[in-house]
């Protein structure tokens, strides 16, 4: 009797209530109703003058994409190979220099910007094979050394890439397919003749949003639909348990690193080619990296994305709303979420 | 179990009384080290090395003995000098207050503890190897700000015309007055990390250090006692950044950038992050191989020779030089042998 009573009650207060899941998608529900809003709505002249103008404002917001989308890239990588090795890879950001400066090299030679990312990719996946099997696995389960090891090839990478690649900025060339701006159907004002202006936006950088939302479905698939993918969130969880259960961890864990390294060096010849390719590159991603993981939680691909997004966007409307304070922005989201959640958005407690 | 614990005793006793008479011999080498030293080898090498040791000893002193490897301290050192430049006088004509160098110093050395303070209120909401990445976060994310910041860093530029202060009729930036500043400076810090190691406090830390969650069911605050160490390596490292500031007379950005942080880790573990002098012997081999670096590689390729020598060391002997030199005495080694920090 009693223990129908409480049923029933249960029953009750989980229909009458919001259960928090309901209630977040209530709250993410309205967010992206006034997203929607901000962005397709013409504004009344109060919002322009509180926002400067709507063109500001959604050009901040579309830039905030794309370089969220370059941050996924680099930092999906990180947080893949921190979540199943432990291993804070503090060369990542010379992973992502060295990747734009061989996809410049590549395109100039060939003509071909293709060829560009795809020796991005895959010399960078190298590379991080040969770091994974030489260096890391002989300090293995050393977390603080492995750190220190990371610091100490990122000083010597940096100084080498400056040998050979010189303090000068390049920029890489990307193929008249992919110049031009695009008009978007997004009207930022309206004359006063009663013409409609609308948004234009460089057509390349929606590709790179593009291509991070689909490397992202692509990582998500990946892990969650494949074998490979069992085994590497079996890793990250039980590290010991899978060994035990009879997978070979260390060609796990070298896939898993050669993915993260091309990844980053995917991302600097995407990132290049928008941006540009010069020494310090590294530490800003690493940076953004770091941010990124720390604020989505590691180990996470959805986690790395909604970092992202956050930095990402944070960084480009704190350009625009308070051009000197910009940092200030991305280092209050980050201690925000170290306050109220110290293992991440996505993070699981240890 | 208490017969073990007084061997340790007695073997700790032995290792102090070895350790004293070592430093009474150090002290006495430094001290008479200006009579043949000229002044580039003094001031370049001798100061600089002690300013730098100062600084990485802050970091040895939450690494070694709290298991908490901070990548801020420069920043914390940053603070501090920055602290100096907008407090005291400089010829920037941007703040510059001008107040008297004995309210000044130790004004910007615990606004400095305090900021450290604050790191390490954010570095401990989590444990272990977070420290590194949020630490280092917090160290770019200032770098960036000062860059960005014209109102209260100056930007790019920074502050310029920082003098040391002249009192006794002394100028204490000539180089013996300055080298004797930082030798006294540097000496009270290394003095003060070996009584606080055996202190209570410090004998907590080591506790927390080797096992956190046992120090907590047992009732003591473990992160309370974090925070504290914090505040304690912001004194030293803002001592540092005093005594930086006034000897290269300006501070910029460039200052607290990624590579001075991590140059005062390459420091700090090149020397041996187990014993306060580590920091100090690191500073010199890395002001040398800096100043030397020129004859061997040339000047443009010192990073990756300081570089590589960090990377030999990690993996010859995660112990730092001190580690070298334990193994090569290994009756010496036994007393400050400990578990992994």
């Amino acid at each position: 009797m009693s223990l129908s009573e409480q049923h029933r009650s249960h029953g009750l207060v989980a229909s009458e209530g919001l259960t928090p899941r309901q209630a977040w998608g209530v709250v993410g529900l309205v967010v992206a109703a006034l997203l929607a809003w901000l962005i397709f709505a013409i504004w009344p002249d109060w919002l322009n003058a509180v926002l400067i103008s709507k063109k500001a404002f959604v050009s901040a917001l579309f830039n905030g994409l794309t370089l969220a989308g370059l941050y996924f890239l680099v930092a999906s990588g990180f947080t893949l190979v921190f979540g199943l090795m432990r291993n804070v890879n503090l060369a990542h950001g010379s992973l992502y220099l060295l990747g734009a400066y061989i996809g410049y090299e590549v395109t100039s030679r060939t003509g071909y910007w293709l060829i560009g990312v795809a020796a991005g990719f895959l010399v960078l996946a190298a590379v991080g094979l040969v770091l994974q099997v030489v260096v890391f696995r002989r300090l293995e389960g050393d977390d603080l050394r492995q750190t220190l090891v990371t610091i100490g090839i990122s000083i010597v990478a940096a100084d080498l890439m400056l040998a050979v690649w010189t303090g000068g900025t390049y920029q890489i060339a990307t193929p008249d397919w992919l110049d031009g701006a695009v008009t978007l159907p997004i009207i930022t004002a309206v004359r006063s003749n009663g013409v409609s202006v609308f948004l234009t936006y460089p057509l390349y950088r929606l590709v790179v949003l593009l291509a991070a939302v689909v490397i992202g479905v692509a990582l998500w698939v990946m892990l969650n639909r494949t074998c490979i993918g069992m085994m590497i969130r079996a890793g990250v969880d039980d590290r010991a348990m899978l060994s035990a259960s009879g997978v070979n961890v260390h060609a796990v864990f070298a896939i898993v690193f050669a993915i993260g390294a091309g990844l980053a060096g995917f991302a600097g010849v995407v990132g290049g080619s928008a941006l540009s390719v010069a020494p310090g590159e590294d530490v800003r991603y690493l940076l953004a990296s770091l941010v990124v993981v720390i604020v989505g939680g590691m180990g996470s691909i959805t986690g790395a994305a909604i970092g992202a997004l956050l930095i990402g966007l944070a960084e480009q409307i704190g350009l625009v709303y308070f051009p000197t304070y910009g940092v200030v922005l991305t280092f209050v989201i980050m201690v925000a979420v170290l306050a109220f959640r110290p293992q991440g958005v996505m993070g699981k407690p240890r | 179990m208490t017969s073990l614990a007084s061997t340790t005793n007695t073997r700790e006793r032995d290792v102090a009384a070895t350790v004293g008479a070592a430093n009474l011999g150090l002290a006495i080498l430094l001290l008479v080290y200006p009579a043949v030293a000229s002044d580039f080898f003094l001031v370049q090498i001798g100061a600089y090395s002690l300013i730098w040791g100062v600084i990485a000893l802050s970091l040895m002193l939450l690494a070694g003995y709290g298991g908490m490897v901070s990548m801020a301290q420069i920043s914390v050192a940053g603070i501090a000098g920055y602290t100096v430049a907008i407090f005291g006088a400089n010829n920037i004509g941007l703040h510059g207050f001008g107040w008297p160098f004995w309210i000044l110093a130790p004004f910007s050395i615990l606004v400095a503890a305090i900021a450290s303070a604050l790191i390490g209120v954010i570095a401990n909401r989590t444990e272990g190897i977070y420290t590194i990445m949020i630490t280092l976060a917090i160290a770019m994310a200032f770098f960036y700000f000062t860059q960005q910041n014209y109102a209260l860093f100056n930007g790019h530029s920074g502050y310029a015309g920082i003098n040391a202060p002249r009192f006794w009729g002394v100028n204490w930036r000539d180089p013996i007055p300055f080298y004797y500043l930082c030798l006294v400076c540097a000496a009270g810090a290394y003095a003060a990390v070996l009584y606080a190691s055996k202190s209570t406090f410090g004998l907590t830390m080591q506790a927390i250090r080797d096992n956190p969650r046992r120090m907590r069911s047992l009732g003591f605050n473990v992160t309370g006692h974090k925070v504290a160490a914090y505040f304690y390596a912001g004194l030293i490292a803002g001592l540092g950044g005093v005594l930086s500031v006034w000897f290269n007379g300006r501070i910029s950005p460039g200052t607290v950038a990624i590579g001075p942080a991590i140059n005062v880790l390459v420091i700090a573990v090149i020397g041996g992050l187990r014993h306060p002098i580590g920091p100090f012997v690191g500073a010199l081999l890395v002001v040398l191989i800096q100043t030397f670096a020129i004859d061997l590689v040339g000047a443009e390729r010192y990073n990756t020779l300081i570089g590589v020598v960090f990377l030999a060391i990690v993996f010859v002997s995660p112990d730092g030089v001190l580690g070298l030199w334990e193994k090569l005495r290994p009756h010496l080694a036994q007393g400050s042998l400990r578990s992994e920090p």
